[in-house]
């Protein structure tokens, strides 16, 4: 029979080469020559702290309460581990990559480094890890008991021996969890010291199951007809609970702050998640391997009413096996106290960084200037509140009483920290997460869970009156605390669960998408959930075949599939590799750049190729390169742009011209079917005349001359108009001669007013020549040519009552300018652009005589005189100005 | 002379390497498949197979699941070109890596 007394020399033996085993751990991280010890077996090992003392005694009791659903409890963390590459992978580099210390800080980290956040994780921590301490207090007090025998300890001994155990271990966190402000908060001596109580529980659980297996059961075959005979073939899997169950277990093992420390705080290489995503499940499949064995033979072979929390232990003891039950003991001890020291380091963490040094920094009126003062705050408020935090554990094991089943205080210890969950995944996968909505989400999840799950725990009548449990708070039926909203029949696990977790995460995204971030957040959002992107990532091997391939899938973009495809054939064909992309070697990267070159820019392809090919970033120049690129384009689409106005504005010239060609070739071919008739009447009337004059022998004399008069008439009006037609002609052609001569402009008037006189009967003239005395030297025949058309146009034309004829000379520098202003109708502004065109005339009126070539011939005259004439617009009438130089310019413009 | 193959233009070790971790990221749905069938079984009354053939089932999938983890892990880490992983080198840089 094991005293008493040799079993705590055997504790305190196995405490003392823990302490040996860290302390060794210890120094040799400090002498730098820690590198056995990051080994992904040993971060494995480490992840062992799931395995509480619920595992290793909890389980088997359990199994024997609900058969094989005990296995829910490590599925969910199979399943999370198996899956790294989704949640773990980034969780773990998110760690490294923000030096992140507990899931406090990861928490208030991504929601900008929020304050209230800190300490509204770190509060539901502590709340939600206390029954958890307390259970394994529980569970090594009692193991201790089982000892005993039948003889069992007095409650005041249990108690006693609690605390002692409590105390030891403070001690032991306090000397190895506090030992140093590692940067990354690693603590190898503890990790170490874990990693060899993981497997002394393992050893342990397997010793004693293979005992009870092939000792008890007589074989594995034998053992499985005891299992399918047994009470516990006839509980049957609840869908519910083991959905909910593997669910929360899933949460819970992202979400404990000790999972957390050793999972992402105590990761020392990234690498250590790809052996520990299978190596875990592997571990926990074996602890979980045995259990029901052991949970049945123990129903068996046990007296009734006998703990199955602690088969374990009592099977090997019942059976004489003390060595067994030894180890086991031993097994127990080091799931307590690793799951203990742990939580400890990780709650006094998250204590000292987000209550107490705030409250601290907060009461420090010129805060922290020495670095000193603060780190030797953070030490002591760590140490006191690991004490704190094992002393809160034994509080809650003194008031619980130690009678609860030990699943069921984890299953509550698991929901409660699962409410981290909506916080946490949607922190590190959405980046429109905001503070608001973490705090509104973490707040109702809590509420919920502690008035679905925790204070219902506590028992009937214990926070809760009975009354409220069965009619809800002041008889709202549908508040009961295990029936929310009158949905009865739920298992209360998954109720809470289900419930919490759902407006929790209703709550967080209402709630983040009803607020907005602040630029802290907005940042540490996008780095977190790129964390990726910013972080040195899986870009790193782009040296070899990825950069072969961004290369080609560049290459086709900018030259063009079929060109691309070809010259990356050529070069894998030069460089001997058949088939495949060839190598990114420094020949075919210039031929590459090359090629690219010729059609973005030299620069241009440079930068793009070495943001491929890495190595070389992108240097000023390169981006000043590019930028002159990008400049010389931009001017040659200006120039281009003026060119194109320029392009417009000839065309639109063209129109024009075109316009008026159009509207003259109409005209002209007006004009020539009026000229045929024109040059046909007095043909015709000299025609039929003549063969009077030559048919008629009996014509009178006075008849013959009459005849002849006409005939002579009409021929004289042929003449004018070919006389005209020629002069337009003459004109035109440029074969015109002129006479200089010297003369004044009155001179010139008063020659066309008395060469005209017979054709402007009725028309008044009043001619002002006050400033007309000016000599000119010009061709006066002509000059005079363009008077007499002007005078008999608004003598022809005028169509006033008493037509009037004003004729005005006035002096601008060296130009004189003759108005010719008549009293009559005006010349619209449409036709104003015609009339000086050659055959152009605006109405049939008076058109005997008039062929339309009158002003188009003064206007080659004035232009062969070196001056002009025009229409004078607004003036009250039909007006044309001709204006003339002083002096000679005729011979300039006669070339 | 055979025909030449098609050309595939891609760099087949990091191909290799993306429907690896594709298959990763498969791999626990496949999980949370096998791992709930247990619970179909129970509809046809008295039906149900026994603790010990249920339990082995679920074993039997934790195995498999574990052998397929081992499988990709050590599939993913040899298609790591060279010896060093990529992100190896960020280690590296980590100064506090050196205490």
């Amino acid at each position: 029979m094991v005293t008493f007394n040799l079993l705590i020399l055997v504790s305190l033996a196995y405490v003392v080469f823990l302490f040996a085993v860290a302390f060794f751990a210890e120094r040799r991280a400090q002498q730098g020559t820690a590198g056995w010890m990051r080994t992904p077996l040993i971060y494995t090992l480490s992840l062992s702290v799931y395995c509480t003392a619920w595992t290793f005694y909890g389980a088997v009791g359990y199994a024997s309460r609900s058969g094989l659903e005990f296995v829910t409890i490590y599925l969910g963390p199979t399943l999370v581990m198996v899956g790294w590459w989704w949640i773990l992978r980034k969780l773990v580099r998110i760690g490294r990559t923000h030096r992140i210390t507990s899931i406090a800080d990861l928490i208030s980290s991504r929601f900008g480094k929020s304050t209230a956040l800190g300490v509204c994780v770190t509060a539901f921590a502590v709340i939600g890890t206390t029954p958890y301490i307390a259970l394994q207090l529980q569970s090594v007090t009692l193991s201790f008991d089982a000892f005993n025998g039948t003889g069992r300890a007095d409650d005041q001994t249990l108690q006693y021996t609690a605390f002692w155990i409590a105390a030891g271990l403070a001690i032991f966190t306090v000397i190895f969890g506090t030992r140093n402000l590692d940067a990354n908060e690693r603590h190898h001596g503890v990790v170490m010291a874990i990693a060899v109580e993981a497997v002394v529980k393992l050893a342990a659980l397997v010793a004693v199951g293979v005992f009870v297996v092939w000792g008890l059961g007589g074989g594995p075959f034998s053992t499985m007809a005891l299992i399918d005979a047994s009470p516990m073939a006839d509980l049957e899997l609840q869908t519910s609970r083991w959905i909910g169950i593997t669910f929360t277990a899933a949460a819970a093992f992202l979400c404990l702050p000790r999972m957390f420390q050793v999972m992402v705080v105590e990761n020392a290489d990234e690498r250590h998640l790809s052996t520990a995503s299978w190596a875990f499940p592997l571990y926990m499949m074996l602890m979980s391997l045995f259990v029901i064995p052991i949970a049945v033979i123990g129903l068996e072979l046990m007296p009734a009413g006998a703990n199955p929390d602690l088969f374990v232990l009592t099977l090997p003891l019942s059976q004489g096996r003390e060595d067994l039950a030894m180890l086991a003991f031993l097994g127990g001890f080091s799931a307590a106290t690793s799951m203990v020291i742990v939580a400890a380091i990780a709650l006094s963490t998250m204590v000292s960084n987000h209550i107490v040094l705030p409250i601290w920094l907060n009461a420090q009126k010129d805060g922290a200037t020495v670095s000193g003062d603060v780190r030797h705050v953070l030490l002591r408020a760590r140490r006191l509140s690991i004490i704190a935090i094992l002393f809160l554990g034994y509080v809650y094991y003194r008031l619980s009483g130690g009678g609860a089943a030990l699943a069921a205080i984890g299953l509550i210890s698991f929901a409660g920290v699962a409410q981290f969950l909506p916080s946490l995944l949607g922190g590190i996968f959405w980046r429109g997460a905001t503070r608001m909505g973490a705090l509104a989400g973490l707040s109702t999840g809590f509420v919920i869970w502690m008035y679905t799950m925790l204070l219902p725990s506590i028992g009937v009548d214990g926070v809760f009156p009975q009354a409220w449990m069965e009619g809800g708070p002041a008889n709202l039926h549908w508040l009961r605390p295990q029936a929310l909203f009158g949905i009865e029949g739920l298992d209360p696990v998954v109720h809470a669960v289900f419930w919490s977790l759902t407006l929790n995460t209703a709550a967080f995204i209402i709630g983040s998408m009803l607020s907005f971030p602040s630029p802290l957040e907005r940042l540490q959002g996008a780095q977190f959930v790129n964390v990726f992107d910013h972080s040195t990532g899986p870009r790193g091997w782009s040296q070899t075949g990825a950069a072969a391939e961004d290369l080609m899938m560049m290459a086709q973009r900018i030259l063009g599939p079929n060109e691309a495809q070809q010259l990356f054939q050529s070069e894998a064909r030069r460089q001997g590799k058949g088939d495949d992309l060839p190598d990114p070697s420094p020949e075919f990267i210039d031929r590459l750049e090359r090629e690219l070159a010729g059609s973005v820019g030299g620069a241009t392809a440079h930068a793009m190729i070495s943001q491929i090919v890495g190595g070389a970033t992108v240097s000023v120049q390169d981006l000043m390169a590019v930028a002159d690129e990008a400049a010389q384009i931009m001017e040659y689409s200006n120039q281009l742009e003026a060119k194109s106005v320029e392009l417009e504005n000839t065309a639109g010239k063209l129109r024009d011209a075109n316009e008026m060609l159009t509207t003259l070739s109409v005209q002209k071919d007006a004009f020539l079917s009026q000229i045929s008739h024109e040059l046909r009447t007095p043909m015709t009337s000299i025609r039929s005349f003549s063969e009077i004059l030559r048919d008629g022998v009996d014509l009178t004399r006075p008849e013959r001359a009459k005849y002849s008069d006409i005939i002579h008439a009409e021929a004289i009006r042929l003449t004018r108009l070919l006389d005209n037609l020629l002069d337009l002609s003459v004109l035109e052609n440029g074969q015109i001669d002129l006479e200089l001569q010297s003369g004044t402009l009155r001179q010139v008037l008063e020659r066309a007013l008395a060469s005209s006189e017979a054709a402007t009967e009725g028309l008044k003239i009043s001619f002002d020549a006050a400033s007309a005395e000016d000599v000119i030297e010009t061709d006066l025949d002509r000059l005079t040519q363009v008077f007499i058309n002007l005078i008999t146009n608004a003598a022809k034309y005028c169509t006033a009552d008493t037509p009037e004829l004003r004729i005005t000379v006035h002096q601008d520098g060296p130009i004189r300018h003759i108005d010719f202003i008549d009293n009559g109708a005006g010349i619209p502004q449409a036709s104003q652009s015609l009339i000086f065109e050659k055959f152009s005339r605006l109405s049939d009126q008076a058109a005997a005589g008039s062929a339309g070539l009158g002003l188009a011939i003064c206007r080659e005259i004035m232009s062969k005189l070196g001056g002009e004439v025009r229409y004078l617009d607004g003036s009250g009438g039909t007006a044309f100005r001709v204006s003339l130089p002083i002096g000679t310019n005729i011979a300039a413009a006669a070339e | 002379m055979a025909a030449p193959r098609e050309p595939l233009f891609l760099g087949r070790d990091s191909y290799r390497r993306r429907r690896l971790t594709d298959a990763a990221r498969l791999l626990p749905l496949v999980g949370v498949i096998l791992f709930t069938i247990p619970l179909l079984w129970g509809e046809r009354d008295g039906e149900a197979p026994s603790t010990s053939s249920a339990g082995l089932y679920v074993f039997g999938v934790w195995i498999g699941l574990i052998l397929a983890g081992y499988v990709l892990a050590l599939r993913l880490s040899q298609t790591e070109p060279g010896s060093a992983d990529p992100r190896d080198d960020a280690d590296k840089s980590d100064p506090s890596e050196t205490r």
